[in-house]
C-alpha cells in the first residue's frame, strides 16, 4: 500500500511537473491570469465603488453572490458540527468544589443539585487548575484582540481586512478564552442559544442588504439602489453597502468558528474539553 | 542542463506548490490515521491556496489596495490614472481568501466526524475500524 501510494504520488507529482513548462514564469505581468478580468478590476473598480482595497470591492460587489454563499458554506459546516456532536444527555453525577477549603464532593444522584455561588463551584471530571501567568495575560489580551477584530472588520475597505479576517480573529479571541480559563466560562459568557442565532443573523444580513436592494429599485445585491434609505453621500454608497455586508459576514464566521470550537472540544456536551 | 535549472528558477513557485500537494495527497492515500488523512487534507489544500495566491503576483507591482485614492474628498479617482502593471492580480486573493476560511468550517466538519467515529468505534487507525465494521 505504501509502495503503490507512493508511485501514485511520483505519477502524478511528475506529470503536474511536466505541465508547469507550458506555464508562465513566476511574476509574469503578461500571463493569461492577469491579463483579462484582473485588469479590468484594478482600473475601473476603484472609479466605480469608490473601494481602494480592489480585493474587498471585488469580494462583496463584483462577485457578491459568490460570498454570500460561501458564508452560507460556512453556516452549513456550523450547523453540521452541532448537529453531529451535540449531545444533551445529562450527566449522571456531578463535581463540586468547596471554594474556601478546596475540598471536592461528588454528588451521585442525578436530581439532587448544590447550589453554585461563592461558596460551591461547579466543575468537571478532568479539572485542572488553570494556570495564574496564562489566566491575566489571556484577561489583558483578549479586549484588545477583540478591538483589533473590530478594526479589521470596520476598515475592511479601506486597507487590508474585511469580514471573513476580522470573524476569525474575533472567534479565536473567544476561543483563547476557553483555552485559557475553561469551556464552561466560555460557554457561560456567550450562551449557545446566541451563538446559534448569530450564526444565521450574520447570512441574514448579508441576504437581507442584498433583497433590501430589490424594493428600492435595484438588482440583488446592486448596493447603488441604497441612496434611497441613506440619502446622505450617494458617492461612496457601495461602499456602505460591502461594509454591511462584511459586518454580516464577520458574525457569522465569528459565530460558526466559536460553535465549531466548543463542539469538537468537549465531544457536544459542552462542559469539559481543553 | 542550464535550460532546465533556468526553466526550475523561473517556475519555482510551481515546484513548490507541487511539492506541496503530492505530500498532502500522499498523507491522504497511505497514511492510516484518520486525523493524520486530515492534516494531508490541510495540506493539499494550503498547496492550492499558495498556487493561486502565486499566480496572481506580478514583478514589481504592490498589494491591489489604490494608492493615493483620496479618500474623504470623495472623487480621488479622476486625478490619477491606475496602471494595472502597478498592482497583482486581487481575483486570486478574493477566491482564496474566501477559500481558506471555508477550509477551516469543512475541516471542523471533518474533525467532527472524526470525534463521532472515535466515538462508536474507539479508534482512528482505518484498518481497525474496518476490522469493527466486518465484526457486526
Amino acid at each position: 500500500m505504501r509502495l503503490i501510494g507512493f508511485i501514485i504520488v511520483c505519477i502524478c507529482g511528475g506529470l503536474l511537473l511536466y505541465g508547469t513548462s507550458e506555464f508562465p514564469d513566476w511574476g509574469d505581468p503578461a500571463s493569461p491570469a492577469s491579463t483579462h478580468l484582473s485588469n479590468d478590476y484594478i482600473e475601473k473598480a476603484f472609479d466605480q465603488t469608490q473601494v481602494p482595497n480592489l480585493v474587498t470591492a471585488v469580494l462583496a460587489d463584483y462577485r457578491g453572490f459568490d460570498t454570500m454563499f460561501e458564508t452560507a458554506v460556512v453556516f452549513c459546516a456550523g450547523l453540521a458540527c452541532l448537529l453531529l456532536l451535540r449531545d444533551y444527555s445529562r450527566k449522571k453525577e456531578r463535581f463540586y468544589r468547596h471554594v474556601p477549603t478546596g475540598v471536592i464532593l461528588q454528588v451521585k444522584h442525578p436530581e439532587k443539585k448544590l447550589p453554585v455561588g461563592t461558596e460551591f463551584e461547579y466543575m468537571d471530571k478532568d479539572w485542572v487548575p488553570s494556570d495564574l501567568i496564562i489566566k491575566n495575560v489571556c484577561r489583558i489580551l483578549i479586549p484588545f484582540i477583540q478591538i483589533y477584530a473590530l478594526y479589521v472588520v470596520a476598515h475592511g475597505d479601506f486597507s487590508p481586512g474585511g469580514g471573513f479576517q476580522g470573524g476569525v480573529i474575533f472567534g479565536s479571541s473567544l476561543i483563547l478564552l476557553a483555552i485559557s480559563y475553561n469551556l464552561r466560562t466560555l460557554v457561560q459568557r456567550v450562551k449557545e442559544k446566541a451563538l446559534g442565532i448569530l450564526c444565521a443573523l450574520g447570512v441574514l444580513v448579508y441576504v437581507g442588504i442584498g433583497a433590501l436592494c430589490m424594493p428600492l429599485g435595484g438588482n440583488f445585491l446592486d448596493y447603488s439602489a441604497l441612496t434611497r434609505i441613506i440619502p446622505w453621500d450617494p458617492h461612496h454608497i457601495r461602499a456602505y453597502g460591502m461594509l454591511g455586508v462584511e459586518i454580516g459576514v464577520g458574525i457569522a464566521v465569528m459565530a460558526v468558528m466559536v460553535v465549531i470550537y466548543i463542539n469538537i472540544a468537549s465531544e457536544g456536551r459542552h462542559d469539559e474539553g481543553l | 542542463m542550464s535550460e532546465t535549472l533556468a526553466l526550475i528558477i523561473g517556475k519555482y513557485n510551481y515546484w513548490l506548490y507541487i511539492i506541496l500537494m503530492m505530500i498532502g495527497l500522499y498523507a491522504m492515500i497511505v497514511k492510516n490515521n484518520l486525523i493524520k488523512k486530515l492534516v494531508g487534507m490541510n495540506i493539499f489544500q494550503t498547496a492550492i491556496i499558495l498556487f493561486y495566491v502565486s499566480i496572481g503576483y506580478k514583478t514589481h507591482a504592490t498589494i491591489p489596495i489604490i494608492k493615493d485614492s483620496g479618500h474623504g474628498d470623495g472623487h480621488g479617482g479622476g486625478h490619477a490614472v491606475i496602471h494595472a502593471a502597478d498592482y497583482i492580480n486581487p481575483l486570486p486573493h478574493v477566491l482564496m481568501l474566501t477559500a481558506i476560511v471555508v477550509s477551516v468550517a469543512t475541516f471542523g466538519v471533518a474533525m467532527a466526524l472524526a470525534v463521532r467515529v472515535y466515538q462508536r468505534y474507539q479508534t482512528l487507525e482505518e484498518d481497525e475500524i474496518r476490522m469493527r465494521l466486518t465484526e457486526e
